[in-house]
């Protein structure tokens, strides 16, 4: 076929170099090369902006990307927890008729499945008639017997069904695998969404792309609705296993879309059959649970005992109607690939309708006629475990001899544990890779919301992942590959659904949020801290090397090994450096602190710490916020080779700043509920613990010389003060006064201790506990010594060298302060350890 | 045989427990051999939820939670069984093993449907070549069910050491396999591990055994254990007992408590709390013969003692 008379930006030429692979479907252009309607639009844009503008559109994703957080967690990695999410500047287009089939089609399996599941927990009809063989649910191990005869309300068992779309060669769809339980992906597409219509503005608008908020909107009023007591809004929470989970970017950020809190297993407890969230305040009812934990591991009493992501008795709380579990507990059981060849008969008995949409072609080979099938099978098949698990899919052709042999052997011992699918040689679409355009395998993962009783919403478009390679047959985040927006083009004027509320309308004020689960309180605890941690670190630090040029002040030598003293007495450089110090040692022993891993105390480790903890509570924080640690985690990547001695104090100065940022945002961006009482108690604690055990090492450090004082100042940002205050020489004297007693100074150990008072004060009480505030006590009683000391004349004595006064003073704080710190967590967040007898 | 049967389950907990969940199978089964005369369960403290129900086995069950901060937690669960001798296993005919395997596989709903429900892996036992290799020598080609059932439970009997500090109640199928040693409910895995692997339908029975005191001492109260067997499926004849611990045939001195895939869906107690800190357990069961036994015979088979079955 001729291209003349085509016009040019209708022919797949329009994407340089991009040739699609024969025996298969590809999505872009047709076998004569025409670009199909779908995307007849956007390519020639795309193709418009030319290669070196791709390149960087693609670098603004990557940017935003990072900047969102939006990561997807490797099991087994090396490199760390996390990964960055990897998306595709080119999204999947589907036309507007093309979806509007599958879209009935997949609502039906919904449907279907949803029926299925009431009957396997139930009556089991569709075992006794013969429909299903009754070893896909005896040998199940995804068939929870505790949730048998446990009929959610409204009998419905999915809320949220993800289905796996494969299109073959003659360009018809079908599908791959449903996921029943709690699918994952419909937060990645979404975050997909919000960067790509950012990164490509022009493009998204004029190709009119059918929106996404009304997808999530339809979920949200779903899971409103489960709650068939219908007295006012029930309280939904999204339960999530944790930042260790491969989703939990997406958790987290669903749950801040949809505005329902963020919990863990440990946040939840269950009381006299009800469901609640622990928080600070009491005990909040809990009506609904959007769950992101696996059927098993949701009950440790009923389920899989020992489990610690899941709230004991929560089985018996659904059971007793008090709780609706989204998907319903035992929703795994179909996802088995086994029952693919049985859903059109289900189909037929249990909706009495066609099935619409097609399965890939499937063989159970627990029975006779399916292993026949299954091994005789024309062309190729995956193989796959009939009842779930990690394991791979096996390609029994691509095996060798002695491999297949072994696997023959293990299928013959049981062959009900294999299932056979055709194996789709998949279509593929568009990849620009950064230097050329690559054809992809592609699948597609579609999400259907029950949006209210018997009615469902759609995901326009979905996931998109495509592979690894143009030949590899995989295509799972777990092993490379990477993600594409998928753009459904609306015929008509896009439907402006938003979360977003319309102006004008009379908006009901929420402020249920101000609930902080305590295991939250706990980690904003220990975030205040450790943001203090490595801003104390980091000035001691860019005090010290900024000293160790020599050229800084007159008196820089002597400072530099009155800080070095310091360090040592603070345990931080070995002892050696007390006596006599090698430049050069030093430097690298100083260099060590900076970014040695594993070293308690280095500026690394204790980034660590901080990225763990902040990861747990990334819902809490405001993407500016958000933001601000990963320019932080980025600057304080300080590997060894990478750093000079020249660049060190530039770069602390950066973090510094960094710092500086994140408190702004603090003290400025958050609103003053419990969760920013315990950022802020963290930081105050941390702050005054650092000062007194600094200015007690530097009472042992040496005499109490200028030399030592002023760099202590410097740490303590209190130059200036003292300065304007003095005009002198430091002594210890009035050092001390404005580092501990000075109320008015924002670093002293008075100042965190006043404003840790105010905090203590507004934090809710006597609902844990009969017994009297043991953290006030505490604190009044550091309190009293601060103000009952008569620094000068300590000082004074200190000075002439009998310090134990002085130190023991010292000491006294620092102890009053940790019991502070321990009274804390036991009243707030340790009584919410679970543990299995 | 008439009993009263005493089981006490305290813990000790180390530091103030909040919150106790606890999921019981304490109340013995009512059957055509056994009939529960009454069933009462005491908890200290007073538990706020009390949830009884018939489990997915057809066992009793029930949920107890306490609410109120304790250091202590005590269950007594005090039953009256009447158990009848089963009748004797000698008529009995049963077909060739293979035939019950073959009938087992059923690709329909039939009458073995609801026995298949015992022919798969569950938490604690895991087909595997390990025990197909161990049952094969009783299950010779051609051998009728009965006769290669019973030659399994004599040769676990036989070959295992009863040693109950060997295992805990987590100890793997494949390690009790390996160290020849272990209490009724290694052994019990194992034979419904070696039964599952052949595609035989058996399920784990938790109960009790009456222990008799040794000649001419009198009988130890609160000595008695937890037990636990093997009832094993074959078309018309249904389930059959079997004590690999005792290679005895159970009859009247068996208690049925309850019967699942394996101990995890019949665990006696199983809780889960919330606090922190250790805690001690002491089980102690009593299994009182309410009239005299007749005089007996020296058993050919002297019952071993049982050791406690620890809750999960």
């Amino acid at each position: 076929m001729s291209d003349v008379g085509i016009p040019l930006e209708k022919r797949s030429g329009c994407l340089p170099g991009y040739r699609s692979r024969a025996g298969v479907h590809d999505e872009l252009c047709d076998g004569s090369g025409l670009l199909r309607p779908s995307w007849q639009e956007l390519i020639p844009q795309l193709a418009a902006l030319g290669s070196g503008e791709l390149a960087r559109r693609r670098d603004v994703a990557r940017r935003l990307l990072r900047e969102h957080g939006v990561t997807y967690n490797v099991y087994g990695s090396e490199e760390g927890l996390e990964r960055g999410w990897s998306l595709d500047l080119v999204p999947f287009c589907l036309a507007p008729n093309e979806w509007a089939g599958l879209q009935r089609g997949l609502i039906q399996r919904t449907r279907l499945l949803d029926r299925l599941l009431g009957d396997l927990y139930g009556p089991q009809r569709m075992v006794r008639e013969g429909w299903v063989p009754p070893a896909l649910l005896h040998g199940s191990s995804s068939f929870l017997r505790a949730c048998h005869d446990l009929q959610p309300p409204g009998g419905r068992h999915l809320y949220l069904h993800a289905i796996d779309l494969a299109r073959r060669p003659d360009g018809t769809w079908c599908v791959l695998a449903d996921r029943t339980q709690a699918p994952s992906g419909a937060g990645y597409a979404l975050e997909n969404r919000i960067i790509l219509s950012r990164v490509l503005p022009d493009e998204f608008r004029e190709c009119s792309v059918a929106r996404l908020a009304g997808f999530f909107s339809g979920l949200r009023d779903g899971l409103r609705s489960a709650d068939p007591r219908p007295a006012g809004t029930p309280n939904v929470v999204l339960l999530t296993p944790g930042p260790y989970n491969e989703t939990y970017f997406e958790h987290a950020y669903l749950a801040r879309y949809l505005g329902f809190p963020l919990v863990e297993g440990g946040d939840l407890t269950v009381r006299d059959r009800r469901v609640f969230l622990k928080t600070l305040e009491g005990l909040r009812p809990v009506d609904v649970i959007l769950r992101r934990v696996d059927d098993t591991f949701c009950d440790p009493l009923e389920l899989r005992s020992g489990s610690f992501l899941g709230v004991s008795g929560l089985v018996d709380a659904a059971r007793a109607g008090n709780v609706v579990v989204a998907n319903a507990l035992g929703s795994g059981l179909v996802e088995s690939p086994a029952f693919l060849p049985f859903l059109p008969a289900l189909s037929r008995q249990l909706l009495g309708e066609e099935l619409l949409l097609h399965s890939a072609s499937t063989w159970w080979a627990g029975q006779e006629a399916g292993r026949r099938a299954a091994l005789s099978a024309p062309g190729r098949v995956v193989w796959k475990p009939t009842f779930g698990g990690m394991a791979d899919p096996v390609f029994s052709e691509e095996l060798s001899g002695e491999a297949r042999a072994r696997f023959l052997a293990r299928f013959e011992a049981a062959p009900a544990d294999f299932v056979a699918q055709e194996r789709i040689d998949l279509s593929t679409t568009p990849v620009w890779t950064g230097e050329a355009w690559e054809p992809r395998p592609l699948v597609l993962r579609t999400y259907v919301a029950a949006s209210g009783l018997d009615s469902y919403v759609v995901m326009p478009g979905g996931l998109t992942r495509f592979s690894q390679s143009p030949h590899s047959p995989v295509v799972s985040a777990q092993r490379g590959g990477g993600s594409k927006d998928t753009w459904v083009f609306s015929e008509g004027p896009v439907d402006p659904v938003t979360l977003l509320r319309p102006g004008g309308q009379v908006v009901r004020l929420e402020r249920a949020p101000a609930d902080v689960p305590s295991r939250v309180a706990d980690n904003l605890y220990w975030m205040g801290r450790y943001t203090e941690r490595l801003e104390h670190q980091v000035r001691v630090l860019r005090a010290t090397f900024h000293r160790l040029g020599g050229e800084t002040t007159h008196d820089g030598h002597a400072e530099l090994m009155a800080l070095v003293q310091l360090l040592v007495s603070l345990g931080q450089l070995p002892d050696r450096f007390g006596k006599e110090v090698d430049e050069e040692e030093l430097s690298s022993a100083l260099l060590g602190l900076l970014h040695q891993a594993n070293r308690p105390g280095s500026v690394r480790d204790i980034l660590v710490q901080l990225r763990y903890i902040t990861t747990a509570v990334r819902d809490r924080l405001s993407n500016d916020t958000w933001r601000i640690f990963q320019r932080l985690q980025g600057d304080g990547q300080l590997t060894g080779r990478e750093v000079t001695l020249s660049d060190v104090p530039g770069r602390l100065n950066t973090l510094v700043v960094d710092l500086a940022a994140f408190s702004g945002m603090e003290m400025e961006n958050m609103t003053r509920g419990h969760a920013w009482r315990f950022l802020e108690i963290g930081r105050r604690l941390e702050r005054s613990i650092n000062l007194l055990k600094m200015v007690r090492a530097a009472l042992h450090a040496g005499p109490c010389h200028p030399a030592v004082l002023a760099p202590l100042l410097e740490v303590a940002d209190s130059v200036m003060t003292y300065r304007r205050r003095y005009f002198e020489q430091v002594h210890l004297a009035t050092a001390l006064d404005l580092l501990l007693a000075d109320e008015s100074n924002p670093r002293s150990v008075a100042f965190q201790v006043e404003t840790l008072h105010e905090h203590i004060e507004f934090l809710p009480r006597d609902r844990w506990s009969r017994s009297e505030p043991h953290e006030e006590r505490a604190l009044m009683l550091v309190s009293e010594l601060l103000h009952g000391a008569d620094l000068s004349a300590v000082s004074a004595r200190a000075e002439v060298g009998e310090i134990e006064e002085l130190d023991h003073l010292l000491g006294r704080l620092s102890e009053g302060l940790s019991a502070v710190s321990d009274h804390l967590t036991h009243r707030y967040f340790s009584h919410a350890v679970v543990r299995a007898s | 045989m008439k009993y009263r049967i005493t089981h006490v389950t305290t813990y000790a907990y180390a530091a103030e427990v909040s919150v106790s969940h606890h999921l019981l199978h304490l109340r013995p089964r009512d059957l055509p051999l056994q009939r529960l005369e009454s069933f009462d369960l005491v908890v200290q403290p007073e538990p706020t939820v009390r949830t009884g129900r018939i489990d997915y086995f057809g066992n009793h069950s029930e949920v107890i939670t306490v609410e109120e901060a304790h250091r202590h937690l005590e269950i007594v669960a005090g039953s009256r069984v009447e158990v009848h001798p089963s009748p004797p296993r000698t008529r009995l005919q049963s077909p060739p093993w293979e035939r019950v395997a073959m009938a087992c596989r059923g690709e329909a709903w039939q009458e073995s449907s609801a026995a298949a429900e015992f022919c798969f892996d569950s938490s604690y036992v895991r087909r595997g070549d390990g025990p197909l290799a161990y049952a094969r020598p009783s299950f010779l080609a051609g051998r009728s069910w009965l006769e290669a059932v019973c030659h399994l439970s004599s040769r676990i009997h036989r070959e295992f050491k009863f040693d109950a500090r060997a295992t805990s109640v987590s100890t793997p199928v494949e390690e009790v396999l390996k160290g020849r040693k272990g209490v009724c409910q290694d052994f019990a895995h194992l034979m419904l591990a070696c039964l599952r692997s052949l595609g035989l339908p058996a399920r784990y029975v938790s109960g009790y055994l009456e222990t008799l005191p040794p000649p001419g001492r009198a009988r130890l109260v609160g000595a008695d254990a937890s037990h636990a067997w093997v009832s094993a499926w074959c078309p018309g004849i249904g389930w059959l007992d079997f004590d690999p611990t005792n290679d005895v045939e159970p009859g009247e001195r068996h208690v049925t408590l309850a019967w699942g895939r394996d101990f995890s869906d019949v665990s006696p107690i199983r809780g889960v709390l919330v606090g922190s800190g250790d805690h001690q357990l002491r089980v102690s069961v009593d299994v009182e013969p309410l009239v005299e036994p007749p005089e007996m015979a020296p058993a050919a088979n002297p019952i071993r003692p049982q050791s406690p079955v620890a809750p999960e």
